[in-house]
């Protein structure tokens, strides 16, 4: 950077400035640009949104829409599934994460590198879809919260990053907390995770986004209606399955076609919680990529 | 003499299993709440990772729906000669592999490229503001991915605003199967080019400050040193990422695929993960559509073995 201020800029490397801020101009646009489209249309009437008129700004600007699904039992049955399903998987992964990263992080432990190459496999290797849908049925999770939260709720690249970070915590810390006479549990418990806030927040978020966003269990293992989470609401939507919800039913004469602004009020409610927290906790999705990228 | 020297060894024998017991024993003593810790997430991954792996044997068995777990009988090769024999297999195994090549030679540069643009910003604002904006997508549901790809490729969208724009026509563009495959490349840069830039930029940061020092006084223009000192700096990050990319490979985007194709476009969209959920799940072929599953996975598993082979042999680079 000293250099920089030293050396002369040549010429082309101006002209290189120039067209990288237009590109990543462009770039940003680009990629802002189905988001803004989305929420214009979901404040739109739908003979302007049918004419192909609505891009960055709502036309025939309303809010009838959000009155519509805001009046859907069904679409607040389903979101509060969402949130159950998201507070419960989360709470089930960071358990069964943390003891897991914990214990194999510990040198001492015989049969440590047996352990680890055993859950690292599971990433390479998986048992694919039928095998597991026989199981999961046969399991009698069907229809029930578990086949939502239980199958995925160790991911084994979050635990490989808990594990890292405390390989990482200085053994004397927990050395002098066992002379004071605290056990395994204790110290993991009263030293190790107080000092893990920034890991743990980290894993937090990437669980509950995941359970949040998440549809194809819900889509394989539930039927009824009252369990479905937002996102098969929204699926069954955009998958055109007419009068399979009430905001189909309600909305218009013609059952056939659910109306884009419905599609889009959905999907902005959907999106909504993730947008308002992400501003914040971004650095902490950034920090557990890079803790990710040590091992 | 041959009869007393078995007897020894076989004394020694004894006696270092029971030292070995011992030990056993007295690292469990010492370590027993350590263990307890692995009890659950070890019966965990026993039954929900390595039940369905060994779950893989009804693609050598009749299986029935409601029936038992592991099937009803052996019948050898069966499914597998079926798919073979299948044409409707070797056309979703040809999309497969032009999907993940496709995915691998046009997503896989982007974040590479995006890094190195931003990488030439010395604005901090502004380079934050294009990473907050270019991470966001990676957020989304793959549901809400889904009703914004169609959305914006639908008859009144703004892609057919554009098109009609210029060409006076519209296109439905997600009920022709030659469209799918753009379709489905170009909305994974926008899911994946900013994200996947992350460890590209860490990586930059470390790059020595002193080496582009020197390589002004030799005379070397930015792009040469992009060239020199850059791409080498974040060569180790490539190479892993690549490794894993490739391990990847056959599992192309299933659950997006699922949520965007049609019968109208199967020609072009239909991969081996939707055939075996349309074989598998809607029709109930299980053991058909294990036998496939099986297939895909050994599939991936020896191409991430190979491709971290290959890698450390080649630039002593690898995962493991």
């Amino acid at each position: 950077m000293v250099g920089g201020a030293v050396m002369k800029e040549s010429k082309q490397y101006k002209v290189f400035k120039v067209f990288n801020v237009s590109i990543l101009l462009v770039i940003v646009f680009c990629t802002l640009y189905p988001f803004l489209n989305v929420i214009a249309q979901s404040f739109s009437s739908e003979s302007y949104i049918n004419a192909g008129k609505v891009t960055l700004f709502p036309r025939g600007f309303n809010i009838d829409t959000y009155k519509t699904i805001a009046s859907d039992n069904m679409f607040w049955i389903n979101y509060k599934n969402t949130v159950v399903y998201t507070v419960v998987g989360t709470a089930i992964s960071m358990f069964l994460t943390t003891i897991f990263a914990y214990a194999l992080s510990k040198k001492r432990l015989a049969g440590r590198k047996f352990l680890t190459v055993f859950a690292v496999f599971t990433m390479f290797f998986n048992g694919g879809l039928v095998p597991n849908y026989v199981l999961i049925n046969s399991l009698g999770f069907g229809n029930t919260i578990w086949a939502i939260v239980i199958p995925g709720a160790i991911s084994i690249y979050n635990m490989l990053i808990m594990k890292s970070f405390f390989e990482n915590m200085p053994e004397e810390l927990e050395e002098a907390a066992s002379i004071d006479g605290l056990n395994t549990y204790g110290i993991l418990l009263k030293i190790v995770l107080p000092l893990s806030k920034a890991v743990i927040a980290t894993m937090i978020l990437f669980y509950a986004v995941g359970h949040w966003n998440s549809w194809f269990p819900a889509f394989l293992y539930l039927d009824q209606k009252e369990l479905f989470p937002v996102t098969i609401y929204l699926r069954n939507l955009i998958a055109g399955v007419s009068g399979a919800t009430a905001a189909g039913a309600t909305s218009a004469d013609n059952l056939t076609q659910i109306s884009a602004n419905i599609k889009s009020v959905t999907m902005v409610l959907t999106i909504l919680p993730i947008l308002t927290i992400y501003p914040f906790v971004q650095k902490y999705f950034v920090s557990g990529v890079m803790l990710g990228s040590v091992k | 003499m041959a009869e007393i020297k078995v007897e020894t060894a076989g004394k020694s024998n004894v006696v270092l299993k029971k030292s070995k017991l011992a030990m056993t024993g007295s690292i469990i003593k010492r370590d027993w709440q350590l263990y307890s810790l692995l009890v659950l997430p070890i019966i965990y991954l026993i039954i929900f990772k390595y039940g369905p792996m060994f779950g893989n044997i009804i693609a050598f068995r009749r299986f029935m729906p409601g029936g038992k777990i592991y099937g009803e009988s052996w019948v050898g090769l069966h499914y597998f000669r079926m798919f073979i024999n299948d044409p409707t297999f070797w056309n979703v195994f040809k999309n497969t592999l032009l999907l993940g090549g496709l995915t691998l030679i046009i997503c896989f540069p982007m974040p590479i490229i995006f890094a190195l643009l931003l990488n030439e910003i010395k604005a901090k604002k502004f380079k934050k503001f294009v990473q907050t904006a270019s991470y966001l997508p990676h957020f989304l549901s793959i549901v809400i991915v889904a009703g914004m790809i169609l959305q914006l490729t639908a008859v009144n969208g703004t892609i057919n605003s554009i098109v009609e724009f210029f060409t006076g026509e519209k296109i439905a563009f997600i009920q022709q199967a030659e469209w799918f495959r753009t379709i489905y490349i170009t909305s994974e840069i926008w899911q994946t080019m900013g994200w996947g830039a992350i460890l590209y930029l860490a990586a930059l940061t470390t790059i020595d400050e002193s080496l582009y020092e020197a390589a002004k006084m030799d005379g070397a223009n930015r792009w040469k040193q992009t060239l020199h000192i850059t791409i080498p700096g974040i060569l180790p990050t490539i190479v892993v990422l690549l490794i894993l990319n490739i391990g990847s490979f056959m599992s192309v985007g299933f659950e997006k695929i699922l949520l965007l194709y049609n019968p109208l476009t199967y020609e072009t969209s239909d991969v081996i993960s939707t055939y075996l959920y349309r074989v598998g799940l809607e029709s109930s072929n299980f053991s058909y559509a294990t036998a496939i599953g099986l297939f895909e996975s050994i599939i991936g598993l020896i191409l991430v073995l190979s491709a971290n082979g290959i890698s450390r042999k080649l630039t002593e680079r690898s995962l493991w």
